[in-house]
C-alpha cells in the first residue's frame, strides 16, 4: 500500500513539497544543502496533519468551537477560551491507531535516542509579508517517539491559537483553510545562542547580532536580555557593543528547558568574543544571498561549531508596513515574566492603591470649604488615574498567570473539562466571597432571630467592608452610613428568607493540587507548585483588582457628588476614566467591571420590547448561544441590572441578566438562580463568581440586555452555553 | 421480486446517506418543524435523535409524542423532482433514560461523533421514535407504505 507520507527526512525535502512541508522545513533544507550546518531534521507533514482531523471528525468539532459566535464579534478573551476548548480537543483526542503506527515507526528510525526540538512549519508561514515566528508554538527538549508525537499534537494544535487566529484574520486569511506541518529536529545544546539580523530591523545600513549563554530559547521568550551588537552592513564592521546585564540563561532540564543562574564567571564574559561576531553575521549573510532577501537567523555554537536552527525573511524593516504581531505575541506571557509582575503587583501596586484610598478617605467631605473640596476633588482624580494606569499596564496582563497556568494543567492532566483547572485557583478566598460570607453572617442571625447578634455582625461588615465596594459602599462618610446600613439589612433579610444549604459540593481543592503536582516528573514538581501559587494570585487579583480600583472610583464620584449639591461647576475632564484596553481586536468594549461603566453601558443598551419592522412583522429572540461558563441549569424570571439602582429590586430564584457583573453587584450573586451575561469569557467576574456559587452561568451573550427583559421566563444551560427566553 | 426488501435497502441507503432530518411535532396552538441530526436502528424500527430539553420542539413532544420526521435525499435541484427520494416516519416518541440512554447514546455518536459535547450534556435528551409507518416518495409521485407494526 502507499498513501500519504507522513514524515519525510531532510534529504528529501525539495520546493516541490513546500506545501507538504512547509515554509521552516524548506527553508532547513535548502540550507543545509547550501553547505550550511543545521541540525538533522523530519518535517512531519501536512497530510498527516489532514488525517488527524478526518479520521477523528476534529475539523468539524473545532468549526463549532469557532463559529457559535461571528469572530468579529468576540471579545479577545472568548477566542482564548475557544483556543483553549480547540487545544484541549487536540489533548484529548488520541491519534488513529494507524497513523500513529505509521508516524511512530518513522520517527523512531531518527530520533529514538536523542532529544528533540518540536517546531511549526506551517506552508506560509514565514514570507516576506508575514511572520508567525512566536505564534505557533515550538517545544525543546522533546525525548522519546510518545513525547514527540505529544508535541507535534501541540505544535497543530497552536495553528488555532487566539494569537495566530487573529494575526491570520488581520492577514485575510481563512483559518479553516489553515494546515500544518511540524519539524522534528535533533536538539543542538550549544554552549551559546542568539539570533542575527543581516539587515537591522531599523536601519538598513546596518546588521544586527544578537547573544546570550545557554539555549536561545530564553532570547526568544524575552525573558533573557542578550548582548546586542550593530554591525556596518557593507563591511561587517562591528559599530556598538550593548552589554547584557547577563543573570541567567537557558538550560536544558530533565524535561523542557529551565531558567538557571549564570555561574559568576560568564556574567562578566560576553556570549561572543570580539573575531566570533562576525562570523555569526556572516552565517545571516550567507542565508541572506541563498534567500535572496534579508533574514533573520537562529544559531547556536556547539564546541565552537556553528549551526543554523532556522532562517526566516525579515518582515519589520524599516519603512516596511508594520503589522499586529507584536501585540499577538503579547497575549502570552512567560512564567518568568509573570512571577516578575506578581511582585510588582503584590509589594508595590496594591498597597499603593490601598494606602491613596486609606489617605483620601481619611478626609471628610463635609469639612471642607469649597476650595477643600476642589483640591480634593483633583486629588481623587489624580489617585483614580493612577489606579487605572496601574490597572492596564500590570493588573490586566497579570490575567495571563491564570491561563498560563490553565494551559500547563490541562497539557499534564488531559481533562474531558477544558476548565476543570478553575478548581483549584479558588482555594483562596477573594475580596468579593469573603465580603458575601460576612453578608450571610448578618442573614444567618436574622434567620435565627438573634437581633443583636446580627447588630454586632451589621457592624463588623460596615468595619471591614463598608467602602470597598458593592452594598453598603459608602466611602466612609457619615451621611452614607446611614443609607448603607438599611442597604445592608435589606439584603440580608432576604437571604435569611431564602432556604439555607444551597452551597455547592465543591471538589477538594487540596487534593486536586496534589494530582497536579504529581502529575510532573520528582524533579519539576518545585516548579509547578509555583505555577499553580502563580495561576491562584492572578485569579484572585482578577476579582480584588475591581474592587480597589471601584473604591477609588467611589471617592471621586462622592466627591462629585457634593460639588453638585453644593452647586459647584464640575469640570468634565474630572470624571472617572474609564479602563479602555489595548486590543488587538482593535474596538473593544469598556467591559472590565467597574460600577460608572456598567452602568453607562446598562444605559446605552436598556431592555426593550422586541423590534418591529415597517411591515408590523415582529422578531423576538428566542435562543441565544454564548459561551458555558457556569455548568448547571436555571429555570427562571429575568431580573435586567443595568447598575446599582436596579440592583434593591432583585429577589430571591431570580436570573441575573446584565452587561457585565461589577463589584457593587456580587452581593446579590448568592440570591440569583443563574447569571447571564452580554461580556463574554470563563476567567471574567462573572464567570468566577457563578463557579464559586455553582450557578449556571452563560456568558458572551449578544445583546444579552437588549433582547432580554425584566419578567422574561429564562432556561439558562450553562452545560452548553445556550439561553432560551419564554 | 421482494419489493419490501428493495424499499428496505433504499430506506437504509437513505439514512446510511443523510445526516439530517426534519422533525414535526404538535404545539397547542399550531404544528412547529425542526432540523434535527437522526440516527436509525438496524431495522429502522426506531429513529434517534438528540435535543436540549429547554428548546420548542422538546416542550411540544413532551406534550403529545405523536410526532413526524421527513428523511430526504434532494439536493435543491431540479433533478430533484424526479431523482429525489423522501421518506416520512411517523410514531409516537420518548426520552431515553439510564442504561438505554447510554447504549443509544454511544450509537448515535459513532453516527455524530463531533455532537458529542451537545449529546452528552445533562441539559440535553436523547429521544427515540418507535416508527409506526413509513411513508417513501420516490420518482415525484410514487408513494409507498411500510406499515413497521
Amino acid at each position: 500500500m502507499t498513501g500519504p507520507a507522513y514524515v519525510i527526512p531532510d534529504a528529501d525535502i525539495g520546493e516541490r513539497l513546500a506545501a507538504r512541508v512547509g515554509g521552516k522545513a524548506l527553508a532547513l533544507a535548502r540550507m543545509a544543502r547550501a553547505g550550511i550546518a543545521v541540525p538533522s531534521f523530519v518535517a512531519v507533514t501536512t497530510d498527516a496533519y489532514a488525517a488527524y482531523l478526518d479520521e477523528t471528525g476534529l475539523r468539524v468539532r473545532i468549526l463549532f468551537e469557532l463559529e457559535r459566535k461571528d469572530f468579529t464579534e468576540m471579545r479577545w478573551e472568548e477566542l482564548w477560551d475557544a483556543a483553549l476548548r480547540i487545544r484541549n480537543l487536540f489533548l484529548t483526542t488520541p491519534l488513529p491507531e494507524e497513523l500513529r503506527a505509521a508516524l511512530a515507526h518513522s520517527l523512531a528510525a531518527h530520533f529514538a535516542e536523542v532529544a528533540t526540538v518540536v517546531r511549526s512549519s506551517a506552508p506560509g508561514e514565514d514570507s516576506a509579508g508575514a511572520s508567525f515566528a512566536g505564534l505557533h508554538e515550538s517545544y525543546v527538549n522533546v525525548r522519546g517517539v510518545d513525547a514527540i508525537l505529544e508535541h507535534v499534537k501541540l505544535v497543530w494544535a497552536s495553528l488555532w491559537s487566539d494569537a495566530a487566529l487573529l494575526y491570520r484574520r488581520e492577514l485575510g486569511l481563512d483559518p479553516r483553510r489553515s494546515v500544518m506541518a511540524v519539524v522534528v529536529q535533533e536538539i543542538v545544546a550549544g554552549e551559546r545562542s542568539g539570533v542575527a539580523f543581516s539587515c537591522h530591523p531599523d536601519d538598513d545600513r546596518r546588521a544586527l547580532v544578537e547573544a546570550v549563554h545557554g539555549l536561545n530559547q530564553g532570547l526568544v521568550d524575552g525573558v533573557v536580555e542578550p548582548d546586542r551588537w550593530t554591525l556596518d552592513r557593507r563591511d561587517g564592521a562591528v559599530l556598538e557593543h550593548h552589554q547584557a546585564e547577563r543573570r541567567e540563561m537557558m538550560s536544558a532540564a530533565a524535561d523542557g528547558v529551565r531558567l538557571v543562574p549564570l555561574s559568576g564567571e560568564r556574567r562578566d564574559v560576553a556570549p561572543l568574543a570580539a573575531d566570533e561576531v562576525p562570523l555569526v553575521y556572516g552565517l545571516a549573510r550567507r542565508a541572506e544571498g541563498h534567500f535572496e532577501a534579508p533574514q533573520d537567523v537562529e544559531w547556536t555554537l556547539r564546541r565552537d561549531e556553528l549551526y543554523a536552527l532556522q532562517s526566516r525573511p525579515i518582515t519589520t524593516l524599516a519603512g516596511a508596513a508594520g503589522d499586529g504581531r507584536a501585540a499577538y505575541l503579547s497575549l502570552t506571557r512567560s512564567f518568568d515574566s509573570l512571577q516578575g509582575l506578581r511582585r510588582r503587583i503584590e509589594d508595590e501596586d496594591i498597597p499603593a492603591l490601598v494606602a491613596a484610598a486609606d489617605r483620601l478617605a481619611g478626609t471628610p467631605l463635609g469639612s471642607l470649604d469649597d476650595a477643600g473640596l476642589r483640591a480634593a476633588m483633583q486629588e481623587r482624580k489624580f489617585a483614580h488615574d493612577r489606579g487605572v494606569d496601574t490597572y492596564v499596564a500590570e493588573f490586566i496582563p497579570f490575567a495571563h498567570g491564570a491561563r498560563l497556568f490553565g494551559s500547563a494543567y490541562n497539557d499534564v492532566l488531559h481533562p474531558e473539562d477544558p476548565y476543570e483547572f478553575t478548581d483549584l485557583l479558588t482555594a483562596t478566598p477573594m475580596l468579593s466571597l469573603r465580603r458575601n460570607a460576612a453578608l450571610a453572617r448578618v442573614a444567618a442571625c436574622l434567620r435565627d432571630g438573634d437581633h443583636a447578634a446580627a447588630e454586632r455582625a451589621l457592624s463588623e461588615y460596615l468595619a471591614e467592608f463598608g467602602d470597598v465596594g458593592g452594598v453598603g459602599g459608602g466611602g466612609g462618610e457619615q451621611a452614607a452610613d446611614v443609607r448603607s446600613r438599611e442597604e445592608v439589612l435589606g439584603v440580608a433579610r432576604r437571604l435569611a428568607a431564602r432556604p439555607v444549604g444551597r452551597a455547592p459540593v465543591r471538589p477538594d481543592p487540596a487534593e486536586r493540587a496534589q494530582r497536579f503536582i504529581e502529575a510532573y516528573p520528582e524533579a519539576e514538581r518545585e516548579r509547578a507548585a509555583e505555577l499553580l501559587e502563580l495561576g491562584r494570585a492572578s485569579w484572585r487579583l482578577r476579582d480584588d483588582d475591581n474592587l480597589y480600583l471601584g473604591r477609588l472610583e467611589r471617592l471621586l464620584t462622592e466627591a462629585l457628588d457634593e460639588a453638585g449639591r453644593r452647586g459647584l461647576d464640575v469640570d468634565e475632564d474630572l470624571r472617572p476614566r474609564a479602563v479602555t484596553l489595548p486590543s488587538p481586536l482593535g474596538v473593544v468594549p469598556p467591559d472590565v467591571g467597574q460600577a460608572g461603566q456598567v452602568g453607562q453601558a446598562g444605559q446605552a443598551a436598556p431592555a426593550g420590547p422586541p423590534s418591529a419592522d415597517p411591515a408590523g412583522v415582529r422578531r423576538q429572540a428566542r435562543q441565544i448561544v454564548g459561551q458555558p461558563a457556569g455548568p448547571g441549569l436555571a429555570v427562571g424570571i429575568a431580573h435586567v441590572v443595568a447598575g446599582r439602582d436596579d440592583l434593591a429590586a432583585f429577589a430571591d430564584g431570580e436570573i441575573l441578566v446584565c452587561d457585565a457583573i461589577a463589584p457593587e453587584m456580587t452581593y446579590i450573586v448568592p440570591l440569583a438562580a443563574g447569571i447571564v451575561e452580554r461580556r463574554g469569557g470563563m476567567l471574567i467576574h462573572g464567570a468566577i463568581i457563578a463557579r464559586e456559587y455553582g450557578l449556571p452561568c452563560v456568558t458572551g451573550v449578544p445583546l444579552a440586555t437588549e433582547l432580554i427583559r425584566t419578567g422574561d421566563r429564562l432556561t439558562v444551560d450553562g452545560y452548553l452555553g445556550i439561553v432560551v427566553i419564554g | 421480486m421482494d419489493y419490501s426488501a428493495e424499499t428496505f435497502g433504499m430506506l437504509r441507503a437513505l439514512f446510511a446517506r443523510q445526516r439530517l432530518g426534519v422533525l414535526a411535532t404538535h404545539g397547542p396552538e399550531h404544528p412547529y418543524a425542526s432540523l434535527v441530526a437522526v440516527r436509525a436502528d438496524d431495522d429502522l424500527r426506531h429513529l434517534y435523535f438528540s435535543t436540549t430539553r429547554a428548546t420548542r420542539k422538546f416542550q411540544f413532544l413532551s406534550a403529545e409524542p405523536q410526532v413526524a420526521m421527513l428523511v430526504d435525499s434532494r439536493s435543491d435541484d431540479d433533478l430533484d423532482f424526479h431523482g429525489a427520494v423522501a421518506a416520512t416516519a411517523v410514531g409516537a416518541v420518548r426520552e431515553l433514560e439510564g442504561d438505554e440512554r447510554a447504549l443509544q447514546l454511544a450509537a448515535f455518536l459513532t453516527r455524530h461523533p463531533h455532537l458529542r459535547p451537545f449529546a452528552s450534556a445533562p441539559s440535553s435528551a436523547l429521544v427515540e421514535l418507535e416508527v409506526d409507518t413509513y411513508y417513501i416518495v420516490s420518482r415525484f409521485q410514487n408513494v409507498t407504505e411500510l406499515h413497521m407494526r
